[in-house]
């Protein structure tokens, strides 16, 4: 059991991580873009909210087996591959989680305003210096809470890791797919541990992030 | 308007008492059948209306959820389970009526591959282990996975693909492992790949694993339902069995 939830929390986190880092050049870029176009990029974006993990799950699948032209490119570099590995979870993950990740870093960029920006520009300040001096401090309420939906939305899915995961110990197998297998062979009460402790320590963990959250926001004013 | 209440009233204790003796009134049953029963279910169930008039509806899903459903109130009737513990499980706990339960089919094991030449008789590829994944069913919920478990290690090659083995929460998924390409092997059921004609595929000889048992059992809340008996009995019938032989099962 203490395994799966390694696994689980671990998955979370190295999304989250690589996440926030993929994320947010593309919320920057759409926060500042006006082009019709960029809505197009917006919708692509938030297409993970709306299709079914099932969809999802088995378009990732096909894209990270043997045969697909994708691991075509990254047969050169020994890997034939991603299936049924943590490495290919965490790409599920990403792509599974991506508009909970871009859509508060952007809204926290947009309510920032050009201005910042422009006044950094003035004080001879470079954009890429401004984007972490200036930028970043500012938006960093938007970060929080993208890191946040990220991590939760990441220990919450199951439709994407139950079709891309194949259930591996210690690699794919997370809380959510233990628990249904549990549920599946009908033993209840491993299954009732199991549940009763993700919805305290969930509770928990929400609390805490609302809690920090709370604190930061305090010393902002 | 108090004599027509009373002429309906008499209406309804009319059909009570017609489909309460079962003459020949259509009914209709509530079925749960097990996701890797299908296709032969929809084809029987047809065949079952032809013959007696009764409808079964049925409902398509994993032999777990069932259980638990039917534990917690769900009004089916009959039972297609995919194993024979589900059905000895809710015959004990007093969720099946007693002495209904019975085998209506029993499965065979494929190890398939969408490669032709790979999975070939007697499973030498699992020896020179030129596969990178297999896919089983969840040898703890599925008999299919717990039979391919059993023949692994009467092959003697268990401990050497153990590391490679990937597993489906179901045989349904285990079988779309390996049609994806995610896993070059799998073992999923022969009813599954009978009708394959491109890959490669071994019936697994049956002495090699326990026999797949798929029970049925009339649950409580079919046990005055002529239309649920009716099913059941229809079931085991030589036209049903044709049926269920068509499909890939060995039955009785």
């Amino acid at each position: 059991m203490a395994e799966v939830i390694w696994t689980t929390l671990r998955l979370a986190g190295v999304t989250t991580v690589l996440l926030l880092l993929v994320a947010t050049p593309i919320a920057w870029w759409l926060a500042r873009q006006r082009s019709w176009w960029k809505e197009v990029v917006t919708a692509l974006t938030t297409l993970p909210i709306i299709l079914p993990p099932s969809v999802l799950g088995f378009y990732l699948l096909i894209a990270i087996a043997p045969q697909s032209p994708l691991m075509g490119l990254l047969h050169p570099f020994g890997i034939r591959t991603l299936a049924f590995t943590f490495e290919g979870l965490v790409i599920g993950s990403m792509v599974y989680s991506l508009p909970f990740a871009v859509q508060p870093i952007r809204n926290a960029f947009e309510a920032m305003g050009a201005r910042p920006m422009e006044v950094a520009a003035t004080l001879r300040a470079s954009p890429l210096d401004a984007f972490f001096t200036v930028a970043m401090p500012l938006a960093r309420r938007g970060f929080l809470g993208a890191a946040v939906q990220v991590f939760a939305h990441t220990v919450g899915e199951f439709g994407v890791v139950l079709m891309i995961g194949g259930g591996v110990p210690g690699k794919t197998e997370v809380i959510s797919v233990r628990m249904y297998r549990l549920v599946e062979s009908l033993q209840y009460g491993d299954a009732h541990r199991l549940a009763a402790g993700v919805v305290v320590f969930s509770f928990a963990g929400l609390l805490a992030a609302l809690l920090i959250e709370r604190r930061a926001d305090r010393k902002l004013r | 308007m108090i004599i027509r209440r009373r002429n309906l009233l008499g209406v309804a204790v009319l059909v009570a008492l017609v489909s309460g003796a079962g003459a020949s009134w259509a009914a209709d049953t509530q079925v749960a059948v097990a996701a890797n029963f299908t296709d032969p279910a929809k084809e029987i169930a047809t065949a079952f209306k032809a013959q007696t008039g009764h409808t079964a509806s049925l409902t398509f899903g994993s032999s777990g959820e069932f259980y638990a459903q039917i534990a917690h109130g769900a009004p089916y009737e009959v039972f297609l389970s995919a194993d024979a513990d589900r059905p000895r499980k809710a015959e004990q706990d007093g969720l099946g009526v007693a002495g209904s339960r019975f085998t209506y089919a029993v499965g065979r094991l494929a190890l398939y591959s969408t490669t032709p030449g790979l999975a070939v008789d007697g499973g030498a590829v699992l020896a020179n282990g030129k596969f990178e994944k297999l896919a089983i069913a969840d040898p703890a919920a599925a008999p299919y996975g717990a039979a391919a478990v059993q023949t692994m290690k009467k092959l003697g090659v268990y401990d050497r693909v153990r590391g490679r083995i990937v597993t489906g929460t179901s045989i349904s998924q285990t079988y779309q492992f390996v049609q994806t390409g995610a896993a070059e092997l799998g073992f999923v059921a022969w009813s599954q790949v009978i009708t394959q004609a491109a890959g490669s595929r071994w019936l697994v000889p049956s002495r090699e694993h326990d026999p797949i048992e798929q029970q049925a059992i009339l649950l409580q809340a079919g046990a005055r339902s002529p239309a649920a008996k009716a099913f059941l009995a229809f079931l085991k019938s030589p036209a049903a069995v044709a049926i269920i032989r068509k499909y890939g099962y060995e039955a009785r």
